[in-house]
């Protein structure tokens, strides 16, 4: 190995691992924690929507997000173009979007 | 009342069976009445590691359908009367196992040993659930290596929502680490994860690091628990997680690198 490969050398791999590792663990920790109850909400959530407007199943998202101290439900709702232009004023347009917070975790 | 202790990890080949027959062969040196219980069903090794492949006659499987007794199937150690090893069926498939046969069959168990380690198979699948499923600690092995973490984490998950522990509501299963082929050299070279690493990945308590050991090869070729030899870094590290396990205070080993005086230097010695 010659001086400049020293200089040049990357990152030791074992951090890299590291990296890689904290964000995996995180991210299927918690799409574990979600899986139980997500589906079922967002079918019921979808079934009280649809009572009111005419929109599939595509159209809702339902999203569970966490940080440090702070867990996210997110619900965004897209309203199929010509329905939106009939009912809904014009700033609220195409989308409807709800946000619960909640502090403190489960 | 019996201890239940689950040697589990997810991956395969990070050293479960290596641990449990250490293990148990330490508690049992220590003077508690123990019994080590293979759980892989149709891929069983506990027997060859602990040496004792000849005198198997019946099986973990055989007691469960009645088709023998507890005590036929149980084989008594020759090197230490207090522990038996109970085998698991090498011709039967892993569906065998059900939770009820298993349940009364670790309840017979709990009257005569103070502590039964549960060697788990690989995977997530019947084997090793049912190996964790009735458990009061867990030991999860794992290699400073991406994938065992992962599945650690995996194994983790599992214990702390299928557990009957988890079922009932009761105070959680008790997990433990146990890194093992772990090499202090790699670590300080920036090539392999750190101790603190796993740890700070899965947040466990570490029970023990046992190092990247030759002496692991020679323990298992010959059928003999790795802890027995009493020279080797392995042994040693698994006599420690031994005497952790029972609430002693030891010192944590084999994390830095050994500094090879300029003697052994010039003669080999290790």
């Amino acid at each position: 190995m010659s001086l400049l490969d020293y200089f040049k050398r990357s990152k030791p791999s074992a951090s890299i691992a590291r990296e890689r590792l904290q964000i995996l663990v995180a991210h299927e920790r918690a799409s574990i924690t979600q899986a139980a109850y997500l589906p079922q909400l967002k079918q019921e959530l979808l079934a009280v929507i649809q009572k009111y407007f005419n929109v599939n199943e595509e159209s809702v998202s339902v999203n569970l997000e966490q940080d440090d101290n702070n867990e996210i439900l997110e619900l965004n709702v897209v309203f199929p173009d010509e329905e939106a232009n009939k009912n809904q004023p014009e700033e609220r347009k195409g989308k409807y979007n709800a946000r619960v917070n909640r502090t403190g975790r489960r | 009342m019996a201890r239940i202790i689950v040697v589990t990890s997810g991956k395969g080949g990070v050293g479960k069976t290596t641990t449990s027959s250490s293990i148990a062969m330490g508690l049992a040196q220590k003077g508690f009445k123990t019994v080590v219980i293979d759980f892989d069903v149709g891929l069983r090794n506990l027997d060859l590691v602990m040496g004792c492949e000849r005198r198997v006659v019946y099986d973990f499987i055989n007691v469960i359908n009645g088709e023998s007794t507890l005590n036929q199937a149980l084989i008594r150690d020759k090197r230490c009367n207090l522990l038996s090893i109970l085998p698991a069926s090498q011709t039967r498939d892993k569906d065998a196992l059900t939770k009820e046969g298993v349940g009364k069959i670790l309840k017979e168990l709990s009257k005569e040993f103070k502590y039964i380690i549960c060697d788990s198979p690989a995977g997530i699948e019947q084997g090793a659930f049912f190996a964790m499923y009735f458990a009061d600690d867990a030991l999860v092995v794992c290699n400073p290596e991406v994938s065992s973490v992962r599945d650690a984490d995996r194994m983790l998950g599992i214990l702390s929502s299928k557990s009957l522990r988890a079922e009932k509501v009761r105070e959680p299963v008790k997990e433990y680490l146990v890194l093992s082929r772990y090499s202090p050299e790699r670590v300080e070279t920036g090539e392999m994860l750190s101790v603190d690493d796993v740890q700070e990945i899965l947040s466990l308590p570490l029970l023990g690091v046992i190092p990247e050991s030759s002496a692991i090869l020679n323990a298992s070729n010959s059928g003999t628990p790795v802890i027995l030899d009493e020279e080797s870094n392995a042994g040693q590290a698994y006599s420690d997680i031994v005497a952790r396990y029972l609430g002693e205070d030891r010192p944590q080993r084999f994390i830095k690198k050994q500094k090879i005086g300029f003697l052994s230097k010039l003669f080999g010695g290790r």
